[in-house]
């Protein structure tokens, strides 16, 4: 307390801070007591017990997301894993929908390139009800034709709406623009295309290979016993499909070739995103590629991006950076949205921006910062069973060790100015990035203009 | 991030018991009131200060300044240069934010509990030491403008409702964004943000919401501490406003970029007024509920998984605001399926409610929602102080929260079907299309791309 009072005192007046560097206060913090086996039907399980609240959280993960999927037959992942709730061998798509409205339950789920889950929350004393028809919805889903057919007119349409819309296009363009040939590139929802070509057999055939226990990983927090969550974990999993494991994913090729691509709209904004392959979840680099990244633009609106581009210059309402983790390295993202009239200049302050940030590294005082707020704001990073809920399913699904949020604030606390000045250097080559720009200004010159 | 329309949703309240356990209320002498909210299960407080001073009190032509007003907020007082209030929240670790509505500004961090006393004595010395600069003005101002431009002017929903608002209301000032009209944003001043500042942001017009891992003692002694040397001060009369009865059906389309089109449909109806009197209100809650509260709720189970003539549908009804209320009906229609065909499906779904109610089953359904969503708010303090500061806000006041938990409970099928009959009629309607338009000669551009590399 009294250190970080000393800091801002010194902030405020604008002096160096080297002399204080090495004390950001860590507070020694509870963090959630983290339970972990493997279910006899080889799923990982991750549980916190705990019991202020009379509810319960569990998501089943499974490495099925959209980079399982070929170019042909984008979207046959992520179809699968919409299906799964809408017919099981026991309940129509109305019963299971109706089931858990009855019981005030929610079934909930989401989908990646890495991942497709299946989370429910529900009230301690309805649990019975509502795990019996997750367990349906995870190991006996039935995909059928007519809610396939229903379901496929659906995607297509929203596919087609996404193509008309800036921040859709930009989004897409750039995701093949980053990772090329890769399996990443693929839009999440699949192609126009590739998406009226779905059969429920693809749908099968998808799920077999990949919703197996061995590639599941359980995680369960909240009102109930070590007992009992064991007894969940193989209600949920002991009847996933036994399959080999599917061959592993090419490499993400870390040079891309510079490029920028000019998309014509009518929108009163260009839409920018800069980028390129990024870092692992499990990468050595990840937290001085975090810090550093917090002080390039994820620090909210104490970022230098947020800072350039927004509170000196008024050039944009939002302006970020961030890194995807994933499996493979996901993408260094920055995006901003301006008027069409200023992208040239926008774009030309963002790249002069992350150059020097390369070039140079953060300042000891920005890295004084970022660790001040990453470190002091640990707490609210695990103060809901939600939050805790997403911090079980990343840890497992990704290998995290056990410790990962114990040692969270000292891997902080230990990451140097140096650190990130060569993580950055070694991660990210300005001249080799992605550029995207939808609605884009007329081009005239594309660089060597300065029109300030 | 910074505006948004907050719905109380009533639909995941729930019941009085587990809810109301620990809210704690003090008046300080300057009128200031603090409400606290206490949550123990983790070291963490959230701080949340609400002026009542929203978009609705704006007067013709100063249009979206009360949002204007909240950027700037961010942008220094006399004793925190401008960029430090973020900068030291930041440092203590904090989260933060604002959000303006029709209704309310609202302002927020998140921080560890030991950081209480650090923000409030930032919050509190930014409601009455701002210093509005012109040079900062004039840089916000085009934040602002880049804001409205992302959230509505590229955005065909937002577009098509920001129209449809105008169109509904007559008199009220919810015919006006709350972002506030471009040519607005364009000839406001300092002045005008200074004016606003004077008017509205005072003690005596705010409501200071604090939850989480704290003792209310301590923090009605901190608040006496921070704020209560702030002056209270005379607020100017406010504006009553009775929409005069709309006679008769409206009808409006918006063209916009766009592939599919858009059909929405706003009736008139009541919100609040007396809470332990009124009953419309919350059967209307319920209604919703029936109408979308799930996958297998009337619409989505009959309009897009049995007829398959919408792709998505959707309802809203907010019961507590200030202003009038409005049921919202929303459907996009299948590929090859026409707004018309659409609307007749949403219309028969109407007269099905009037003529047949709903059943016990349905009503059941929504009220085990509502009972379990009160339950499931616990898990966020953030919103448990969201939605007493939201009541206080608009007059209601966050005792009225474990009644209208109480009176959803007592909802009859009778009543669902009556409020169906009584609002849910052509005279009270304002019908809207999207009327999705090419995004012209580049199409094939889009596609292909158009490639060069960078020097």
């Amino acid at each position: 307390m009294l250190a970080s009072k000393l800091f801002a005192a010194k902030l405020r007046a604008g002096t160096a801070l080297a002399v204080v560097l090495c004390c950001v206060a860590t507070t020694s913090l509870a963090t959630p007591h983290i339970q972990h086996w493997q279910s006899a039907s080889g799923a990982k399980v991750l549980f916190v017990e705990n019991h202020d609240i009379p509810m319960l959280d569990v998501a089943v993960s499974v490495a099925a997301g959209s980079s399982f999927d070929t170019a042909e037959k984008s979207g046959v992942a992520g179809m699968t894993q919409h299906l799964l709730d809408l017919g099981t061998a026991q309940s129509s798509e109305d019963d299971i929908s109706r089931g858990m409205a009855d019981i005030g339950a929610q079934l909930g789920g989401s989908f990646d390139q890495d991942r497709a889950s299946v989370s429910l929350r529900t009230l301690s004393s309805e649990r019975d009800q509502a795990l019996r028809l997750m367990a349906g919805v995870l190991q006996q889903p039935v995909f059928p034709e007519a809610i396939l057919a229903r379901e496929k007119a659906r995607v297509v349409a929203a596919l087609k709406e996404a193509e008309t819309q800036p921040a859709s296009i930009a989004d897409k363009a750039f995701q093949q623009a980053v990772f090329g040939a890769h399996p990443y590139a693929l839009p999440v929802s699949g192609e126009v295309a590739s998406v009226e070509k779905i059969t429920v057999q693809d749908l099968q055939d998808f799920y077999r290979t990949h919703y197996s226990a061995s590639r599941a990983v359980v995680a369960i927090m909240g009102d109930v016993t070590q007992a009992q969550a064991e007894a969940i974990a193989q209600q949920l999993t002991a009847a996933l499909p036994v399959s080999a494991a599917p061959p592993a994913l090419p490499a993400v090729a870390m040079q891309i070739a510079a490029s920028e691509q000019r998309i014509p709209h009518p929108a009163s904004q260009s839409h920018i995103l800069i980028g390129a392959p990024g870092m692992s979840r499990t990468d050595p680099d990840y937290f001085p590629l975090y810090v550093g990244n917090y002080i390039l633009g994820g620090g909210g609106f104490v970022s230098r991006l947020m800072n350039e581009v927004r509170e000196k210059r008024g050039l944009a309402y939002s302006v970020y950076s961030y890194f995807m983790p994933l499996k493979q390295p996901g993408a260094l993202q920055i995006g901003l949205q301006t008027k069409k009239e200023q992208a040239d200049e926008a774009l030309k302050l963002v790249r002069y921006t992350l150059a020097e940030f390369i070039a140079k590294g953060p300042t000891e005082k920005e890295l004084l910062g970022a660790k001040q707020n990453i470190i002091g704001g640990f707490p609210l990073r695990i103060d809901s069973n939600r939050k805790i809920l997403d911090y079980l399913s990343v840890i497992g699904f990704y290998d995290l060790p056990l410790t990962y949020l114990d040692d969270f604030t000292g891997k902080i606390e230990r990451v140097t100015v140096a650190q990130i000045h060569e993580a950055f250097a070694r991660h990210i080559h300005p001249a080799q990035m992605a550029t995207v720009i939808v609605g884009a200004p007329e081009v005239k010159e594309t660089s060597g203009v300065k029109n300030k | 991030m910074r505006i948004y329309r907050f719905f109380v949703a009533l639909l995941v309240a729930g019941t009085l018991q587990v809810a109301q356990a620990e809210v704690f209320e003090h008046t300080l002498s300057n009128g200031l009131k603090v409400i606290v909210k206490e949550d123990h299960r983790a070291p963490v407080v959230v701080q949340q200060i609400w002026y009542k001073a929203g978009s609705m009190d704006e007067i013709t032509g100063k249009t979206g300044i009360a949002h204007v007003l909240e950027h700037l907020m961010f942008k220094g007082t006399k004793q925190v240069p401008a960029g430090e209030f973020s900068r030291r929240i930041a440092a203590a670790g904090g989260r933060e934010n604002a959000f303006t509505s029709y209704d309310y500004t609202a302002y927020f961090q998140q921080l560890h509990k030991s950081k209480l006393p650090l923000a409030m004595r930032l919050e509190s010395d930014r409601m009455h030491g701002l210093n509005l600069t012109d040079a900062e003005f004039s840089k916000e101002i085009k934040v602002v403008m880049e804001e409205r431009r992302m959230r509505t002017d590229d955005d065909p929903h937002s577009l098509l409702q920001e129209k449809m608002m105008s169109v509904i209301f007559q008199e009220h000032p919810y015919q006006h964004p709350v972002i506030g009209w471009m040519s607005d944003l364009e000839t406001l001043t300092a002045a005008d943000a200074k004016a606003w500042y004077r008017q509205w942001y005072a003690p005596n017009n705010a409501t200071l919401v604090i939850a989480g891992d704290v003792d209310a003692s301590v923090v009605f002694k901190l608040a006496q501490r921070y704020y209560g040397n702030i002056p209270r001060q005379v607020l100017p009369i406010r504006r009553n406003f009775t929409e005069p009865a709309q006679l008769g059906i409206k009808h409006l389309a918006v063209k916009a970029p766009a592939e599919l089109p858009q059909l929405v449909m706003s009736y008139h109806a009541p919100v609040l007024s007396k809470p332990a009197q009124d009953w419309q209100p919350y059967a209307l809650e319920i209604m919703v509920g029936v109408l979308d509260g799930s996958e297998s709720a009337r619409l989505n189970k009959h309009l897009v998984r049995e007829q398959q003539i919408a792709s998505a549908v959707g309802v809203g009804y907010d019961s507590a605001s200030r202003g009038p209320g409005l049921v919202t009906l929303e459907a996009t229609p299948s590929t090859g399926k026409t707004i018309g065909e659409v609307e007749a499906a949403l219309r028969q779904e109407i007269a099905s409610l009037v003529k047949d109610g709903v059943s016990a089953e349905e009503l059941q359904r929504v009220k085990a929602q509502v009972r379990a969503g009160e339950v499931y708010k616990l898990d966020s303090v953030f919103y448990q102080a969201m939605q007493i500061g939201q009541m206080e806000s608009i007059g209601l006041g966050h005792k009225t929260l474990p009644l209208m938990l109480e009176k959803l409970q007592a909802v009859t099928a009778e009543q669902v079907q009556q409020v169906a009959l009584t609002f849910l009629q052509d005279d009270n309607l304002t019908v809207a299309v999207l009327d999705p338009q090419p995004l012209d000669n580049n199409k094939k551009k889009i596609t292909e791309g158009n490639r060069h590399a960078r020097q």
